[in-house]
This record gives structure tokens, C-alpha cells and sequence, in this order.
């Protein structure tokens, strides 16, 4: 492996040219997550891998508070001895990362002790605790759920009165949104409790592997780490349990390419008894299987699954001709569990002592202990509260463009949280003194203003990092949850190096396939993908995974071989190649493109 | 196959005649091609001219004495000496139950394959167990695409005189070892028009690593592997899984490939369109894979196997064995170090996770 050298170097953040017609960007955010002048010292890299697009000015909290709450975590709860926590700058609306390495040796020391303490107590209650997180984020999301936009009418209802509450609804804007906002920043908190314990017994895992199989590929590894039982895989199963139900009711006939939902529900309508039991059936798995975002919930425009039915109805035809073939669409799960167990089996039998099989039991142990929360949680929290979250901030701006304040809805979305309290505090003011809100002259201009800002900044390709190349990356967070090694940042030095027809990332499922490309930049455009198309993507999203029925390889910018796009594209048997870095930079739509991921090579054969 | 007579083995056996107890008979190398057979490999059909043979033939020229009376320091007089003795062994006229026994060995084969002069290797297969000895010895000969029992007849013996090399001569002189015990089998074998061919190792060469299957490959004769005449293909990948974790296409520019004339072996270059092409297809490597698991399986040890591709036969059956012995670098390495541990179990499975995360270096070792 090649040591990154100090004497390469990415961009500094300083030098980074303005993006025409973006002027003012910089007020999307909040001053703390602007790059300042100090920060060219230190190494960034960009987050493509939640933050593949430009981040409205609303959706800048799906970063900052998940960063709140993943420090919190490593460097003041559990004490994790070699690393604080993450922080982030954003830089012509993309998101870059760094981390805050311990290096102090009676330091690190030091923080070993609190953590084995600490860590040791949840290792130890891993199967009690996580039940009790089951029940806690459950309950978030009740609450999320409950949250109500209050109507405000023309007098306040009367209940109000009679039962003396004692304040009025406007009061209710107030707190009711800000409700919103902390309970999301709950749900991060929830979210990292258990995540980076989980990665780090993956970690322990993967390097034992590494050291007694020099060889062995992540994939091999993962293999047999993966459970059977994966909540993610739950969305698309309900899908397949819908296909099997529209043969069964002789439904098959509307579920064809290129029908759209409205033209599927309206042809539904017309077929009585059938069509009412299949809508009723779809009622049951929407809730809570399809509050599954097209994205990985860190931007309000990647809808759910419930949202917009779109995703869904894509995959359906193609479901449906597979049962209408016979074909069984459950997972094998009794393969494939034998199969995990036969691949650790051999690989355990080549192991040279007792001792070696017996700390391989316990890492794998551990591993498979920790896998169904690093499996699950992201359906909880990314998908299910995150959906529920921006439904109902949605909500606040239907509010806000029905008291005049903004243009439609969804440009609640360009403000910052603290400039929606702004506005709602307008509402509030202009409902109890029977004046006019002022915000439509405010507002307005600026959502315009930064609706064009996004779509300048959207053509701005962002370099994969910035500032000094670190001497070396080994900083765990960093490695566990983006991959990111001395090797990634090999890869992104020598970007220039590769000729222009060749791409290179991790392998992450194999396999060698031929297709022409189709470039997908905002999930949104997915129903444009057609059958045998390669997908080529900032970042692949497991809730994507109908569509990958589809397709016949997945190319990514971002994404570590133990990514969700990894694991649902071996789980669909296709090739499939992360972390390219630049594969939407130098792809185009139509291409012909050769995939390899075996090696992680896409080739382009134009 | 039980019963051969160690002391009075024939002069010919088949390969399905032979397994892995009769290395003294058929030497290394025909041991197991044969056992190969038995284990259900698919193998070029042929036969081994056996140790038995080369003692009527080779016994009773009488050369053991003159060995003997060498000076191993004087080289002029053992190189006149060889080159002497390596023409009456080439030259000689044969016992006929030893002539009689090939050529009808070869003939039968020939029949079966339906073809009359049907080309063969030609390969000496040492009974000593000695890999030093096999290079000192000169006991690597092989020849490629003969034809016609007569140049076959001719190839045996040329492989019985390389015992009468300089070298052969000399390094039995220096290890004292007694001309009496002198013995070699020499295997004949269907030749295959192989599209390509190369070797596998099924543990890294690079690493040791047991889990993994590493594959050379290039086009035309695996001559040109061995040899070093080409930079293979390389692949590795895992003999658990299936997964390929390392592919590197080399630029092949040379192959070896049957003289078009009719016999031997042309070496020449790979045409401008094959040259950057995978030599063998990813099928082709999942079904090396599960050779290489059955073959290591069959043996109970780490093995060194020469495979080829066949031009003809269809694809699931066109890959054949030519060659599998255990593989003896990483197996001295594990003899001769300490046990090398990765990790021992600790008290609980979760302080595996304090060791790797503590901001120490784990102990090596």
C-alpha cells in the first residue's frame, strides 16, 4: 500500500473558486459551518455519502445535528480512546468532515479507562439495552407522529376556553415546531448510541480476518457477518407480497411499464371487490413499510415511499411478471443462512490453533450480535421518524403559504430552522393582534433568491477533499462509517492519473457486466431508469432496492464495501462499484460502460 | 489398484494402474496423474514407463561402475564421461519386452483417441521425494507433442540419460549416493491442444494465505508459464466463496505452440488482439476454483497444479489436470517458524474491541 505523502495536497478551502451566480450562499447556513482561515491546515473530506447533492437551506440541520450527537458520543459518552468527535464545514452546499484525532498518549490512556468502563457496560447489556432502545426510538416516533400543526381560526376553539387551558393555539406554533426540531435531534442521539460500539466490533472483526486471511475480501467477510432478519429488507418484501397479491386478484394487467400510479390507483377503482382488497392491502404495508425514503433521509425532497408512490409502482411490473413466471420471490433465507455458516465454518477450520478459533468466535459472535441495530436502526431513523419529521415541518410550511407568508408549501424548506421560528413567530403576532403577516415581502425574495443559489451550486462538482494529505488515516470513525483509508485518499490523489475512460472505486459486489449508463444526480429522476441500464449515482440508497431489480450494475461516487448499496446489490446478485469519487463527473448518460466489480473498475467504451 | 510387486513392477502401467503408494514404481509424478484419475480429476489419459524398465534397460549397460570411478572434481573427465555415457543410454538397443511394452502402450493409447500418431508429452517422473535433488538432477525433461511410438521410444530414453548429465553425475557423486539406487519413470501422456493454460496454488504465494486459490494463466501451452516466458494472467480468489479479490491482465506477448509441421513445440508471439485479453473466463475460474478445493481436499495439504484449457472439448469439461504435488514454500515456512498466532481469545468477546480501539498496537506475534 502506498503512504499518502505529505507533499501532494487536495485544494485548500480558501482557494476554491466562486460558483457563478451562487453569490450569497454562504447565508444558507449558519456561520459556525463556514470554512475559515485556519481550516487550511487541516485535511476535509466530503461527506458524498449522506451529503451527495446541494443542501437546501432547511436541510443544513441534517447535518448539524447529527454531528451534535456523534460527538456526544464518541468523545463525551462513551470516551472512545483515540478520537473526539467529527466536525463539518459546508462549502458551496456540500458538506465537508474532519476528525478530531487523540494523539496524547497519557491522554488516550486516560480515556481507555472510562471507556472499557463505559463501552463495557453496554458490550456486556448489548441484547437488554438494545431492546430498551427498540422501545424508546418506537416511542419517538409516536410523538414525532403526534405532533399537530394547530389550525388557527377565526376564534380559537372552544374547548380551549372551556377547559381553561389557559393559552391560545398560536402558542402551539411555536411550541409544536420546535418540538419537531428536538425530537429529530433526539433521534440522532438515539441514533448514534449504539452505532459506533456496533462498528467497532465490525472493525476488530475485519482486521482478525485481514491478518489471518491476508487475502480474504470485505465482501467474504461481510458474508458472514450479514443476519437473515434485515429490517431494510422489509419495504421491498412487502412490495413482493403486493406483486403476488395483484396476480392472485387478476390485477397483473395494470401493473405494467410505464403505468404511473394515478393511471394503477384510478385502474383500481374501476375493479370492485379486487381493486378495494389490493388498496386495502397497500393501506397495511404503507404504514410503517413504506415510510422508506428514495434517498437516506438527509434531504426533505427525497420522498418517501408513501410520499410518492413512484419508486414503488417502478419495481411493481417487474415483480409482478416474475410470480406471473412462477417465480419465487422470497428470500431464501434457510440458503442463505447455510451458506454463512458454511463459508465461517471453512474459513474457521483453517485457522491454526484452538486459540485462534476460539477468538474468532467471539469476534464473529460479537458481530452478529451487534448486526441486526447497525441493520435496523436506519429504517427507524433515517426512514421511518425522518419521514415523519419532514411531513410534518412540511406541514408548518402549508401553514405558512396559506397565512400568505411564503409562495407554496415546500419553500419552507429554503429557511434556515431559526428563520422558520422568524416566520412563525409573524403568524403568531399577525393572528392575535388581527394584523397582516409581513414575511411575503421578507421571504419570498430570498426563497427565489436561494432556489436559484442551489441550482448554480448544483453544477459545481466538488473536489473529494481538501487541504494537507494527513500522514496517515486512522482515525476509527472515519474508517467505520466512510471507508475513508490511507487508501481512499491514494485513490482520490491520483484521480488526475487514470485516463479519462476508466473509473476506479471499491469492489462491492461482484461480477462483470456490460450496459449503458444512466446518471441519476437527485433520486428523484429514478422512474427515468430503464431495465439493463447501469446506475451510475452520487450515492446508491438501500431504499432504492426495487429499482435494482432493474438494473444491471450500480456505480457509485461514495460508499465502503459494507455500505447499504453494497450489501442490498450483493443481496440482488449484481455488480456493483462504490466510492468511485467520480463517477457522475465523468459519466455521461448513454454510455456504454463495462463494470467490473470484481476489481472495482467501471470502464467507459465510448 | 493394490498388488503391484514393488520388486517386479511391469514395464508399462496405465494411469488408472497406478495411485499415490506407487511413487517407487512410477515415480512422482505418475503416482499422481494416477491418483488424480481415482479421485475423479480429469487428467489427459497415459501411461507410466516404470522404474522396472528403466532397470532392464539402463541396470544392464553396466554404467554404475564407471559412475563410480569418478573424480567429481575432474570436471573434464566426468564431462567426457557423460557425454559418453548419455549416447550409449540414448543409443542402445532396448530389451523388447521394455520396447514391446511401450510402443504397445502407445499404440493402445493412440487407439483409444482415436488418433494413429496422437501427440504426447513425454515427462520424467522422479521417485525421490527430494525437490533439490529433482533440480541437480536434471530430471525435469520433458517433451512436448511427439508423435509416432518411435520418437516416443526416443524421448524415453533421452529422459532416462539426463541422469547422466554433469550436473545429475556430479551431485550424485558429491551426496554419495549409490548408483544401485538410481531409478526413474518417465510418464507419457495425451498432449492437449490447449487454449491456454498455467498453474494455481491453492494458498497465496505472496502471503501464505490458506483461503485463497492464486491463479497464473496465459495463452497457448503451459510451457510458457513454467518456463518464464510470459507474465501471466494472475488471479486470486477465495477457494470459500468464490469471490475474486485480486485480477490482474497482464500484457501477454509470447505463447508456446505446437510446431503446425507435425511434431515439437514453436515458441512464438501472441497475436495483437489476444494480448490484453483475459486468458481464461470467470466460469473458467470458478471451475479451476472447485478443482483446486477437490484436489487439496483429496490430498489433505496446500498443492502446486499445472492445468490447461482443452481447444476442443466443450466448455464444464475442458479443463484437465497435468500436474498437482503439495506445495513445499509455505509448508517449510510454518515447519520451520513458530506458530504465528493472530489473536487468542479473551475473557469476554468485547475486549477484542478495547484492544483494537485502546490506541495500542496489538502484540505481534
Amino acid at each position: 500500500m502506498s503512504q499518502p505523502s505529505g507533499e501532494r495536497a487536495f485544494p485548500l478551502p480558501s482557494q476554491i473558486d466562486a460558483v457563478p451566480g451562487a453569490e450569497g450562499w454562504e447565508e444558507m447556513y449558519p456561520y459556525f459551518s463556514r470554512f475559515q482561515p485556519e481550516d487550511d491546515q487541516r485535511f476535509w473530506f466530503y461527506n458524498s455519502m449522506h451529503f451527495p447533492e446541494v443542501v437546501p437551506a432547511f436541510d443544513g440541520l441534517t447535518s448539524e445535528i447529527p454531528y451534535t450527537a456523534i460527538g456526544a458520543n464518541t468523545a463525551r459518552l462513551f470516551s472512545f480512546p483515540t478520537t473526539l468527535g467529527i466536525e463539518y464545514r459546508i462549502l458551496n452546499g456540500r458538506v465537508y468532515i474532519t476528525a478530531n484525532p487523540v494523539t496524547d498518549a497519557g491522554k488516550i490512556e486516560e480515556r481507555l479507562a472510562h471507556f472499557q468502563e463505559r463501552a463495557g457496560h453496554y458490550y456486556a447489556n448489548w441484547d437488554r439495552l438494545y431492546d430498551g432502545w427498540q422501545g424508546r426510538i418506537e416511542a419517538l416516533i409516536a410523538e414525532i407522529e403526534a405532533v399537530e400543526v394547530p389550525r388557527l381560526g377565526e376564534l380559537d376553539d372552544l374547548s380551549v376556553v372551556m377547559e381553561s387551558r389557559g393559552y391560545a393555539s398560536n402558542h402551539l406554533l411555536r411550541e409544536n415546531f420546535h418540538r419537531c426540531i428536538d425530537l429529530y435531534s433526539k433521534m440522532w442521539h438515539h441514533h448514534t448510541e449504539f452505532l459506533m460500539l456496533g462498528y467497532g466490533a465490525y472493525v476488530v472483526f475485519f482486521d482478525f480476518c485481514r491478518q489471518a486471511f491476508p487475502e480474504i475480501g470485505d465482501q467474504t467477510v461481510a458474508r458472514m457477518v450479514a443476519g437473515m432478519d434485515v429490517t431494510m429488507y422489509r419495504p421491498d418484501d412487502e412490495l413482493k407480497k403486493l406483486a403476488a397479491l395483484a396476480v392472485e386478484l387478476d390485477l397483473a394487467d395494470l401493473f405494467v411499464e410505464g403505468n404511473e400510479p394515478d393511471k394503477v390507483l384510478s385502474g383500481l377503482a374501476g375493479r370492485g371487490d379486487a381493486g378495494r382488497r389490493w388498496l386495502a392491502a397497500l393501506e397495511e404495508a404503507k404504514d410503517p413499510w413504506f415510510n422508506v425514503s428514495v434517498g437516506d433521509g438527509f434531504y426533505h425532497h427525497h420522498l418517501s415511499w408513501a410520499d410518492d408512490l413512484t419508486v414503488p409502482f417502478a419495481a411493481l411490473p417487474r415483480y409482478v411478471e416474475q410470480v406471473r413466471a412462477g417465480e419465487d420471490l422470497t428470500r431464501p433465507t434457510d440458503r442463505l443462512a447455510q451458506e454463512r455458516e458454511r463459508i465461517a465454518d471453512e474459513y474457521r477450520a483453517l485457522l491454526g490453533s484452538d486459540d485462534e478459533k476460539a477468538a474468532f468466535d467471539q469476534m464473529l459472535g460479537l458481530c452478529r450480535q451487534v448486526f441486526p441495530y447497525i441493520e435496523s436502526h436506519k429504517f427507524y431513523c433515517e426512514h421511518w421518524f425522518t419521514t415523519r419529521f419532514f411531513q410534518r415541518i412540511r406541514a408548518f410550511g402549508a401553514l405558512l403559504a396559506d397565512r400568505g407568508v411564503l409562495a407554496e408549501a415546500d419553500d419552507v424548506f429554503h429557511l434556515r430552522h431559526p428563520e422558520v421560528e422568524d416566520a412563525l413567530a409573524d403568524v403568531q403576532l399577525a393572528w392575535a393582534s388581527g394584523g397582516k403577516e409581513l414575511g411575503a415581502r421578507h421571504w419570498q425574495p430570498i426563497v427565489a433568491r436561494r432556489k436559484e443559489i442551489v441550482e448554480a451550486l448544483s453544477r459545481w462538482s466538488p473536489p473529494p477533499a481538501l487541504g494537507p494529505v494527513p500522514d496517515s488515516m486512522n482515525d476509527p470513525a472515519v474508517q467505520m462509517l466512510w471507508g475513508v483509508t490511507d487508501e481512499t485518499i491514494t485513490t482520490w490523489l491520483g484521480g488526475e492519473e487514470l485516463d479519462e475512460h476508466t473509473v476506479r472505486g471499491y469492489a462491492a459486489s461482484p461480477g462483470v457486466v456490460e450496459g449503458v449508463a444512466r446518471v441519476l444526480m437527485s433520486v428523484n429522476d429514478i422512474g427515468s431508469i430503464r431495465e439493463g441500464e447501469v446506475l451510475v449515482c452520487p450515492v446508491t440508497a438501500p431504499s432504492w432496492g426495487p429499482v435494482f431489480g432493474k438494473i444491471a450494475a450500480a456505480v457509485s461516487d461514495i460508499g465502503g464495501s459494507m455500505s447499504h448499496a453494497a450489501i442490498v446489490a450483493r443481496e440482488y446478485g449484481m455488480p456493483a462499484v462504490v466510492g468511485t469519487g467520480q463517477a457522475t463527473a465523468k459519466i455521461r448518460t448513454g454510455d456504454r460502460l463495462r463494470v467490473d466489480g470484481d476489481r472495482g473498475v467501471v470502464t467507459i467504451l465510448r | 489398484m493394490t498388488g503391484i510387486d514393488v520388486a517386479a513392477p511391469p514395464p508399462v502401467l496405465r494411469f488408472a494402474d497406478v495411485g499415490r503408494d506407487d511413487v517407487p514404481a512410477a515415480g512422482g509424478k505418475g503416482a499422481s496423474l494416477g491418483e488424480l484419475m481415482r479421485a475423479g480429476i480429469r487428467v489427459p489419459d497415459g501411461f507410466v514407463v516404470t522404474t522396472a524398465a528403466f532397470r532392464s534397460a539402463v541396470a544392464a549397460l553396466d554404467l554404475g561402475s564407471r559412475v563410480a570411478a569418478l573424480d567429481p572434481a575432474d570436471a573434464a573427465a566426468v564431462t567426457a564421461a557423460c557425454g559418453e555415457m548419455r549416447s550409449i543410454v540414448e543409443s542402445a538397443p532396448l530389451p523388447p519386452e521394455v520396447a514391446d511394452a511401450v510402443v504397445a502402450g502407445y499404440h493402445r493409447l493412440a487407439a483409444e483417441r482415436g488418433a494413429e500418431d496422437l501427440p504426447v508429452a513425454v515427462r520424467s517422473s522422479a521417485t525421490s521425494e527430494d525437490g533439490a535433488e529433482d533440480s541437480f538432477a536434471g530430471l525435469q525433461d520433458t517433451y512436448l507433442w511427439v508423435r509416432g511410438a518411435d520418437a516416443v521410444l526416443r524421448d524415453v530414453r533421452r529422459c532416462w540419460a539426463s541422469l547422466y548429465s554433469v550436473e545429475s553425475v556430479t551431485y550424485r557423486r558429491r551426496r554419495g549416493i549409490a548408483e544401485t539406487d538410481l531409478a526413474m519413470a518417465v510418464v507419457v501422456q495425451e498432449m492437449v491442444g490447449a487454449r491456454s493454460s498455467g498453474v494455481m496454488f491453492t494458498r497465496s504465494p505472496l502471503t501464505g494465505d490458506r483461503s485463497v486459490v492464486a491463479i497464473d494463466a496465459s495463452w497457448g501451452l503451459g510451457s510458457a508459464v513454467v518456463s518464464g516466458d510470459v507474465t501471466p494472467d494472475s488471479f486470486v480468489a477465495s477457494k470459500i466463496t468464490g469471490e475474486i479479490t485480486r485480477r490482474t491482465v497482464s500484457t501477454k506477448s509470447r505463447w508456446h505452440q505446437p510446431d503446425p509441421h507435425g511434431a515439437g513445440v514453436v515458441e512464438g508471439e501472441v497475436p495483437e488482439n489476444l494480448r490484453d485479453v483475459p486468458s481464461i473466463s470467470d466460469a473458467e475460474i470458478v471451475e479451476l476454483i472447485a478443482i483446486a478445493r477437490r484436489v487439496e481436499a483429496h490430498y489433505g495439504c496446500p498443492q502446486d497444479i499445472e492445468w490447461a484449457v482443452s481447444r476442443t472439448a466443450p466448455a464444464g469439461e475442458s479443463i484437465v489436470l497435468l500436474q498437482s504435488r503439495p506445495e513445499t514454500v509455505w509448508a517449510g515456512k510454518d515447519a520451520a517458524a513458530s506458530p504465528q498466532k493472530v489473536a487468542a481469545p479473551a475473557a469476554r468477546a468485547f475486549d477484542h474491541v478495547f484492544h483494537a480501539l485502546g490506541g495500542k498496537r496489538r502484540a505481534e506475534g
